[in-house]
Parts: structure tokens; C-alpha cells; sequence
């Protein structure tokens, strides 16, 4: 229904791949956490499924939804923090898919952006402009946000680089509240004590995949230095890749 | 209270083309606010300079054809500006200059060629007319163009106002739910060009850009949400026409320049009394709040 397929996926800049021969499911309902080393693809791979980047072989099957079902919030937020909008704008911008251009408001949807603004912890900032908020709050409302986008794929690219404890476990109860409704769910985490808490599933990156499938047989010591070994590899001369799909 | 009245309202009772050219003020001061606002949001605010240099060669072909002639100087601006901004939009996108130096190089480019044109046919007065403007000369069929370029301006921005809005505050996001952001952003630029045009027979083409750019610029440090600080940027784009006219009827001055240098002193007094951003609000933050 919603899972996402790849079928032997190489992505990439310059025809230099960062994700390299990838195939694997990410299934309907499963929460995974996308870790690596920096440089090893993966914001390139979120790029990818969300259709931003275009694949240099290999297809992406996700499963009959289109791009716009995808709620995706990307690493490094290209928004602009100090455009005159206050927190409530901005949260109900995540109805977009629903009301579009046109459409307004129905009480259902008031009934629904309440019920956001207070799982994040916001309620009472509605009216708020968003440059007077932290880094965490606003971060919050990118949450907000993508709750009500109501999205079955959520796709998350370092959501928690620059929050702090608190801000984390809430979002994360977010994220769990997400998992618990079916939804499926890919994040990409550095921090591996939290993947080890609260990730059923993990995909190791290292350009090429190096383990993905349940946390507890991905996270290995050995893993984990293979995936630090392969990502330093760097060749300015590299040959064009004649390898089949796995 | 007769000086009042004799002050600030006989002229416009008494004279036609001060009426006019109040309406014209009006007209274009609706416009330009949340045009320009968005031009101040969106940091093309160097762009709006070009393009209104851009138009100046357009309006030069024009007035080689048919001399002074409204429309067909009406028509070359907008085609040539058009016509520039689209160049420069291809320039940036398939080469490594930045929008900003590709604007850049064209409207030096533009302002060159038409300076040249004017002067193989006209005089230095005619010159003068299309730089400065003739906003005492403003008659109807100007001012149906200027209210025509009004309308159509609010009526497309009121219809693209969310997704234009959205791709101005969150690029990405608005892709990723499929909104068409390119698509916006070139509305945009023809509402720009537009709006210049408008400005231009009123103001010049040096003028023009003024009664975009520094009443939003004002409006920045007052409002806190864009359609607020567009209504403050209308507000005193219409307080810098009326106070313009005005002055250069009492004083015998120059109107294009008067309407602008009042604009440019709303911008200094909001730069330093402005409730948002500016010098005070830094250098005097008077009491804070408990929470």
C-alpha cells in the first residue's frame, strides 16, 4: 500500500553516485532509521524517494503514491526565518494538500491544526511570529505541519541535529504517534542510542548499503566500521561503473 | 482652516492634471504596495532596479517609431522588459552567474542602448520625459492604463496569492506538495514589469522603481505579516503622492523627484522609528514583557 521499493538505486551528482546499487523495501507501516557516516547518502536517498532528485540508474517504486503523499522536511531548511508569518500560517500550510489554492477552512480542519498545535506543545503560540521562535520550536512546527499533511510516507532528514533533550523526546513521541496510526516512516538519525530505543528497523549507509533490517543485527561493532571504512574511500579516478543490479 | 483647504486641497480643486495626476498616485500606490513588498520579501529588490532600467529601451523603440506617443511607448516597455527579465531568468539557470549579475549586466546593458536610441531622434527634452516622467501630463487614456495595470495586478495577485506566498517563504516545501513554483515566480516577474510600465508613465523610468521599492521597504519595519505590511507600504506610497503633488505645486519643484523624496523620508523615519527592526527598537528597547 504505501511502502516504497528500490530497485537497485544509484543516486548521485555529477554522475559521481552517493547511493550506490541500493534495492530494498522500506514496507507499509515500518518505522526505520536511515544512519551512515556524514557523506555516505544519506540525505541524497531522502532525496531521492521524495522525487527531488532524479535517479542516475535503478528505479523507485513507491507504490502508486504520488510525490505530493509524501511528507518530506528536509536537513537543512531552505525557509526563510524572517518572513512576516505567524505559527498558525505557517502550520496550516501543511493543509495545502487538502485545501489547495482556493479552498478555505472547514471546522473539521480547526478541529485538527488545535489537536497538531498541542501534540507538539505549541498551543498558545498561534499567533506568534515565527522569527521570535528557537531553533526547537520551530522545529516543533515543522512537526505540526507535517502532521496534518495526514501523509501515509513521512520522511524526515535529520529532524533533531540542532535540539535539544526535551524537544527530542517529545518530537519523538510524535514520530511513535505516527508509527502507532500505520504510517510509514524513514528518519535519518546520527544518534545511534536513540535508533537502538526506539527503531524497529535501520538501514546502514555507506554509499553502498551495508546492513538493513531489524536495529539489533544492523547496529553491529563490525557494521559499523565497515560503514566508517567504505565512506572515507574516495576515488578522483574512478572508472565508469559497468556492475549489474544485484 | 481656509489656509488648510488652500493648502492642501484648492489645488486639486481648481486643476484637472492635479486631479489627474492624484488619481494616477492612487492608482499606481495600490499596485506597487504589495508588488513591491513582495519584491522586499523575496531580496529582489536590486532585480526591480534592473528590470525598471530594462524597460527604458523598450519605451525608446516606442518613441522611435512614434514619437511621444503612449502606446506604442507603453507596449515596447513591457515586451522589452519582458523580454529582459526572461533572459536573465535562462542566463542564470543554464550558466554558474547569479540572477543578481546576470540582472546586473543586462540593465547596464538596456539603459545604454536606450539613452542611444532616444538621442538619434529626439532632444535632450525628450530624454528628460522619459527618465523623469510627466505626471502633470498624465491624461485619460494614461490613467485608464495605470488603473487597468492596477486591477489587473491585484486581481492575479489575490489569485495566486497562497502558492506565490508559500514559494516565497518555504521554496521546497511548496514542491513537495506539488505547487508550481517556477510557474509563480514568473507571474511575478510579469506583474513586476507591468507595474514599472505603469510607473513609468507617470514617473520615468528612473522614477518608477522608487515608488515600488521604498515605500515596501518603509512598511518592512511596521507590519508583521505581508498582507499588513502591504496595506502600510499603500498607505505610504498614497501619503508620498498626495504630499509630492503637493509640494511641487506650492514650491514650483520637480513632481517625480518630490513624490520620491517623500517616500524617502517616510523610509528614514521608519528606519529609525519603526516598531520592528529598526534603530530604535535596537538601541532602545524601552521595558520588556514578563513572558
Amino acid at each position: 500500500m504505501s511502502s516504497i521499493t528500490l530497485n537497485n538505486l544509484t543516486l548521485g551528482y555529477e554522475r559521481r553516485p552517493a547511493v550506490h546499487h541500493l534495492s530494498g523495501v522500506f514496507s507499509s507501516g515500518s518505522m526505520t532509521a536511515v544512519i551512515g557516516p556524514n557523506g555516505s547518502g544519506k540525505s541524497t536517498l531522502v532525496k531521492g524517494i521524495t522525487g527531488f532528485l532524479r535517479p542516475l540508474d535503478g528505479t523507485i517504486d513507491r507504490g502508486g503514491l504520488k510525490k505530493q503523499q509524501i511528507a518530506y522536511l528536509p536537513q537543512r531548511l531552505e525557509v526563510d526565518r524572517s518572513f512576516p508569518i505567524t505559527v498558525l500560517d505557517t502550520v496550516l500550510l501543511g493543509l495545502w494538500p487538502e485545501i489547495g489554492i482556493f479552498s478555505g477552512m472547514q471546522p473539521k480542519h480547526w478541529r485538527r491544526v488545535e489537536q497538531a498545535m498541542e501534540t507538539v506543545g505549541l498551543s498558545g503560540f498561534e499567533s506568534r511570529s515565527i522569527n521570535e521562535l528557537s531553533g526547537g520550536q520551530f522545529q516543533r512546527v515543522m512537526f505540526a505541519r507535517m502532521s496534518l499533511q495526514d501523509a501515509p510516507v513521512l520522511i524526515l532528514d535529520e529532524p533533531f541535529s540542532a535540539v535539544d533533550q526535551q524537544t527530542i523526546a517529545d518530537l519523538m513521541t510524535v514520530i511513535q504517534q505516527w508509527h502507532g496510526e500505520g504510517r510509514t516512516i524513514l528518519v535519518v538519525v546520527h544518534d545511534f542510542n536513540l535508533v537502538r530505543e526506539a527503531f524497529p528497523q535501520s538501514l546502514l549507509l555507506a554509499r553502498e548499503p551495508i546492513a538493513w533490517g531489524e536495529t539489533a543485527n544492523v547496529l553491529t561493532e563490525e557494521n559499523l566500521a565497515r560503514s566508517r571504512a567504505m565512506a572515507q574511500a574516495w576515488d578522483q579516478e574512478a572508472e565508469i561503473c559497468r556492475r549489474e543490479g544485484e | 482652516m481656509n489656509t488648510f483647504v488652500d493648502i492642501c486641497l484648492s489645488p486639486f480643486q481648481e486643476f484637472l492634471f492635479m486631479r489627474h495626476a492624484l488619481v494616477a498616485c492612487f492608482a499606481l500606490a495600490l499596485g506597487c504596495g504589495p508588488v513591491g513588498m513582495l519584491l522586499v520579501l523575496r531580496r529582489m529588490s536590486l532585480m526591480g532596479d534592473a528590470l525598471s532600467h530594462a524597460v527604458l529601451p523598450g519605451a525608446a523603440i516606442g518613441f522611435l517609431v512614434s514619437g511621444l506617443s503612449l502606446y506604442s511607448m507603453t507596449i515596447g516597455g513591457i515586451v522589452v522588459g519582458l523580454l529582459v527579465a526572461l533572459i536573465a531568468g535562462l542566463v542564470s539557470r543554464y550558466t554558474s552567474l547569479r540572477e543578481d549579475a546576470s540582472f546586473a549586466a543586462l540593465y547596464l546593458v538596456s539603459i545604454a542602448v536606450g539613452v542611444l536610441i532616444i538621442s538619434l531622434r529626439g532632444t535632450n527634452v525628450d530624454l528628460i520625459h522619459v527618465l523623469f516622467g510627466t505626471i502633470l501630463a498624465v491624461d485619460d487614456p494614461a490613467l485608464i492604463l495605470v488603473a487597468s495595470i492596477t486591477s489587473l495586478t491585484l486581481f492575479t495577485l489575490a489569485f495566486i496569492y497562497r502558492p506565490l506566498l508559500v514559494e516565497c517563504f518555504d521554496p521546497d516545501y511548496l514542491k513537495s506538495v506539488g505547487g508550481h513554483g517556477g510557474a509563480m515566480h514568473s507571474l511575478f516577474l510579469v506583474l513586476v514589469v507591468l507595474n514599472l510600465v505603469a510607473g513609468f508613465t507617470a514617473l520615468g523610468t528612473l522614477m518608477a522603481v522608487g515608488m515600488l521599492m521604498l515605500p515596501a521597504a518603509s512598511a518592512h519595519f511596521w507590519g508583521n505579516q505581508y498582507w499588513t505590511t502591504s496595506l502600510v507600504a499603500v498607505c505610504i506610497a498614497m501619503f508620498s503622492g498626495y504630499c509630492g503633488l503637493l509640494l511641487s505645486y506650492h514650491f514650483n519643484l520637480p513632481t517625480g523627484p518630490s513624490i520620491i523624496l517623500v517616500a524617502g523620508g517616510c523610509y528614514l523615519f521608519s528606519l529609525v522609528f519603526g516598531r520592528k527592526g529598526s534603530l530604535l527598537s535596537r538601541y532602545q528597547p524601552g521595558s520588556h514583557l514578563t513572558g
